[in-house]
């Protein structure tokens, strides 16, 4: 573990989320919007990220055998219909996650 | 001053539950990578973003490139150029408090203030200083909790990283239910699947989120007309 390198990395996490937020504050006045490219990348691309991110999450995963992607997919599985269902982020993430650690911990 | 903090103690009950909740989640998380409690409350303190927090997990002892960690870091908290908007003339009223108004804006902070109607016997400036900050510190004790949870008390804790993929899953399933157009959420799994495959689980998210980038420009038009103007 590099200390130096981690805390750099946190402190360029910390850095680029404020600019994210310091953003409109810092260039745009009560009036003035930003340019519509701008506005366009803010709302559509979160959607994306977040779709990569889920992959990201499954970079792991090993389709050669069972306990290699079962939980993974069964997992989503119970977040997502639990969520559809109610729509309620605790519920969703709660479950879900004690659901994948029974069954990497005792089915798997 | 009591009745300012009772009133905002209120109003902000439902996101301590979920920050409590989330930020042991990230605690545990963070003890499991082998940081510790100092960690979870420096990085809780001056990151404050939840999806990003969960993300820079895995990053900590791997050696990424800073660059990555660069471009991440933009294109998941882009959202938040949308929330400053709503609240540029608010907070340039605020005098002093205005730097931490800025950085305290996180998606639940945001939410919060948009449905406050806050009432008028209240100093609005406090309670809105109030609300940034109860948040704020609902994350901060919920990650130095679950990070002490993890060190001082011991179960098995395997699997407890499900929970950033659950968060994601929940988020894409929020997003996926409030636009027309599912073309950028399709875009991102494409593009993350693709990169994974042909760059491999050390190097795929760079590309990925570059193809991502790249895919949503090129169809601006085709989103923007499904989705109507943007406001």
């Amino acid at each position: 573990m590099n200390f130096a390198y981690d805390a750099g990395i946190v402190i360029t996490v910390a850095v680029c989320t404020f600019l994210t937020r310091l953003f409109p504050f810092a260039l745009f006045g009560r009036t003035q919007q930003p340019h519509p490219l701008v506005l366009y990348i803010g709302k559509i691309l979160p959607s994306a990220v977040i779709a990569v991110l889920i992959i990201y999450c499954l970079k792991t995963v090993q389709f050669t055998s069972l306990p290699g992607y079962a939980p993974q997919f069964l997992g989503i599985a119970i977040v997502a219909a639990l969520h559809v269902w109610k729509r309620n982020y605790l519920l969703s993430i709660g479950v879900g996650t004690v659901c994948y650690m029974f069954m990497v911990q005792m089915v798997f | 001053m009591m009745k300012h903090i009772r009133y905002v103690f209120v109003r902000t009950l439902p996101v301590l539950f979920a920050f409590l909740f989330l930020g042991i989640a990230f605690g545990l998380l963070l003890q499991r990578a082998g940081y510790n409690f100092v960690w979870a409350l420096l990085i809780s303190t001056f990151v404050y973003a939840g999806s990003m927090q969960f993300v820079l997990v895995p990053f900590l002892g791997s050696g990424i490139n800073l660059f990555t960690v660069i471009l991440m870091t933009l294109s998941i908290n882009c959202r938040h150029i949308f929330y400053g908007l709503s609240f540029i003339r608010k907070f340039k009223g605020m005098g002093k408090l205005y730097p931490y108004m800025i950085f305290s804006l996180t998606d639940e902070t945001y939410s919060l203030l948009c449905s406050t109607k806050i009432p008028e016997e209240l100093d609005e400036n406090k309670v809105t200083f109030g609300i940034a900050l109860f948040n704020h510190i609902y994350w901060i004790a919920g990650s130095v909790t679950g990070s002490l949870l993890g060190q001082f008390i011991t179960f098995d804790t395997t699997g407890i990283e499900f929970a950033m993929t659950a968060l994601f899953v929940v988020i894409f399933i929020e997003q996926w239910m409030s636009v027309r157009t599912h073309l950028p959420a399709i875009a991102g799994l494409l593009c993350g699947t693709a990169a994974l495959l042909i760059f491999g689980a050390g190097s795929f998210i760079l590309p990925a989120l570059i193809a991502s980038i790249v895919i949503i420009l090129a169809s601006k038009n085709i989103v923007q007309a499904k989705e109507g103007a943007l406001k």
